[in-house]
């Protein structure tokens, strides 16, 4: 089995036409759906966030067939992803994608149990300790980008969950529990 | 002897024919050429055609129904035969006019010898020559030649056993050929005959001699007394002569170039015609129409087609008669090429195959278009097929794509071609046809979802479809037996 870093890649990675943007109709919409699945996938357990199309992708090329999707196919696997609201396009020229292997609500109820399993039901915490803290060692919210984190702490906050409070500085930045 | 003026031509028109005709008489001393004589006249006397009444500032006066047709100025009307006993007037430097009746010559007043008016009538003309171009006649002023008629006393007669050949002299800047033209028709329209029977023998107002020496123009009888045929059988004998008249209308036209210009308009009228009733029959009717007006129909479409006009009817018909003997010739045609490329040939090859095979007749690609596209209406082996791509291609009936795609699975099971997939130029030669109709089978087994395109620096290759076999739920699946199984196998087995 092939691999990429830790990730195990499938057979069918090392299918030239997969590489290839298929025209006839049924033939896309499998294609399209196994690149799908497998970007998340890949973004879940390699923590990847952000997807730049200009950027080396690993997943978007396979040197061993020497096949790379190219600029348009790259775009259409994406906007797949964003048109199933697993994804979103960080601007306009389309250069840079966040994924979201957990939607944006996801990410909330992820925070609000991260919350409960440790006691911060009326507790502080700062932003650091939310993505690089011990207690959120292991869990999903390790690592989370910054840009997520911030939209999942908005939807929260709306609800009256919490409250977000700057501090001095960036690192200051922190969460005001309430639930 | 000599001739006189004839003064009494210029008086006011008011009298009745008799005084006329008889102060005529009195007025000359000679008298004959001009009055109710039947005596035969002295060679040179001029009574041999007979006479026109002018009116006092020149006008012929016409007969009843005779209408104008055409003018010529400086005309001299002589004859060209040797004149023997034969009394043809020598008349020099006249006025021409043609009418629906007669040819009528009126002297200039400066003119001197003959001087006055003279008709020939045109029932007494038994032919009319064709204007012979030569190089003589290039220099020459144009001479249009008539037969005339005569009795045995010398005059003229529609029914004369004797003939005189009389020749137009064109001084003048008139238009020959036109004149001919319209000389001819008014001598076959025969408009003399339908003017009702007149009383008696006499021909109307204007002239001032009798039956005896006057042809008739207009009366139920005839010079020599018998009754001639008016009524019905006139009008069928009009028509008749219109048929021949248009029949050789046609002919003329197609012969002498000339003649064709000025016919032009006529031709374009007539298949304009023509186009109308081929464009109005087939919308009238829908599949009753019976074979014989089917036949004149297509036949009118031969000729049309022929002379260069495309029929208005294409779609609608089984199609002219040209594309259809075109159509079955081209099928017989590509049965060999088609063997010798497996069964499937791109049409522009075949356009020029048998462009060179017919040598000279090249068809466009129009006529090929028309001509395969009309093969689905015969019985033959072969069929034009129009790919997704828009490349047209002759394949033969029997040529199955299930048979095709087949040997493609076939083909790209295979070891080598699962790990490195086909190229058109591959699959060209394991089909057998030409690279180029191999790809499109290759395009159409993709439409198909059979195979896989795969674009790279490597080329436009084809894989078997994977896509198909791929488990949606666990992508790390392969089951056993498969397509996919084989595939990852000869991907992993040792090159």
């Amino acid at each position: 089995m092939q691999k990429l870093g830790e990730f195990k890649l499938p057979h069918f990675f090392n299918y030239p036409p997969y590489f290839t943007l298929q025209p006839v109709r049924d033939t896309r919409e499998k294609q399209v759906q196994l690149w799908k699945d497998l970007i998340l996938d890949y973004c879940r357990t390699q923590k990847v966030f952000v997807i730049g199309l200009e950027e080396e992708f690993p997943l978007f090329s396979n040197p061993i067939i020497g096949r790379s999707l190219t600029h348009e196919a790259r775009e259409a696997f994406l906007s797949a992803l964003v048109a199933d609201g697993r994804a979103e396009w960080m601007d306009k020229g389309h250069r840079k994608c966040l994924i979201l292997w957990h939607r944006i609500q996801e990410w909330a109820e992820i925070l609000v149990q991260f919350a409960r399993d440790n006691g911060l039901e009326d507790g502080v915490v700062t932003m650091e300790e939310i993505r690089f803290g011990t207690e959120s060692q292991g869990t999903e919210l390790q690592g989370i980008d910054q840009t997520i984190l911030n939209r999942a702490l908005k939807i929260l906050e709306q609800k009256g969950k919490l409250v977000v409070f700057k501090g001095t500085s960036t690192d200051d930045e922190g969460v005001k529990f309430s639930l | 002897m000599e001739s006189k003026m004839i003064e009494s031509s210029k008086k006011p028109n008011t009298e009745t024919e008799e005084v006329k005709s008889t102060r005529l008489c009195r007025d000359f001393s000679l008298g004959v050429e001009f009055c109710h004589s039947q005596s035969p006249a002295s060679p040179m006397s001029g009574n041999f055609l007979p006479p026109v009444q002018l009116t006092a500032s020149g006008r012929p006066v016409l007969q009843r129904n005779e209408i104008e047709c055409f003018y010529l100025s400086s005309v001299d009307l002589i004859s060209e035969d040797e004149p023997t006993t034969i009394p043809f007037p020598n008349l020099k430097s006249g006025l021409l006019i043609l009418t629906s009746h007669r040819l009528l010559w009126i002297s200039d007043s400066s003119s001197s010898e003959i001087t006055g008016a003279f008709a020939v009538p045109l029932a007494a003309i038994s032919h009319i020559f064709s204007h012979k171009k030569s190089i003589k006649s290039m220099f020459a002023s144009p001479r249009i030649r008539f037969q005339l008629s005569l009795t045995p006393d010398g005059r003229v007669s529609g029914h004369g056993l004797r003939s005189v050949v009389a020749t137009i002299v064109l001084r003048g800047k008139g238009d020959c050929d036109a004149f001919l033209t319209k000389f001819w028709e008014n001598w076959r329209a025969r408009a003399w005959e339908d003017d009702g029977p007149a009383p008696g023998s006499s021909s109307g107002s204007g002239f001032s001699s009798n039956s005896g020496s006057a042809p008739a123009s207009s009366g139920i009888y005839s010079s020599d007394g018998t009754v001639r045929m008016v009524g019905v059988a006139g009008i069928l004998r009009k028509e008749q002569e219109m048929w021949e008249s248009t029949d050789k209308s046609l002919q003329d036209a197609f012969q002498d170039l000339n003649a064709l210009m000025s016919k032009a308009k006529e031709m374009v009228m007539l298949a304009e015609k023509m186009r109308q009733k081929l464009l109005s029959g087939s919308t009238s009717q829908t599949n009753a129409s019976n074979d014989e007006e089917m036949g004149t129909k297509e036949e009118m479409q031969d000729w049309l087609l022929s002379v260069g006009i495309i029929s208005p009817v294409t779609k609608e018909s089984a199609g002219a008669m040209y594309h259809q003997q075109l159509s079955r010739q081209l099928a017989d045609f590509v049965k060999v090429p088609l063997e010798r490329a497996g069964g499937i040939v791109n049409l522009i090859d075949i356009y020029c195959l048998f462009n060179r095979a017919r040598g000279t007749e090249l068809i466009s690609p129009d006529d090929l278009l028309q001509a395969c596209s009309l093969w689905e209406k015969f019985d033959v082996p072969v069929v034009l097929r129009k790919f997704d791509s828009g490349v047209m291609v002759i394949q033969n009936k029997s040529h199955s794509d299930e048979e095709v795609f087949t040997k493609i699975k076939v083909l790209v099971m295979k070891p080598d071609t699962l790990r490195a997939g086909i190229s058109a130029s591959d699959a060209a030669r394991t089909l057998g046809v030409a690279p180029a109709m191999a790809k499109e089978h290759l395009l159409s087994a993709e439409s198909k979802g059979l195979l896989c395109r795969d674009i790279s620096a490597d080329g436009f290759r084809f894989y078997i479809n994977l896509f198909t076999e791929i488990d949606r739920d666990d992508l790390h699946l392969v089951k056993d037996h498969g397509i996919y199984a084989t595939w990852v196998r000869a991907n992993h087995a040792p090159q």
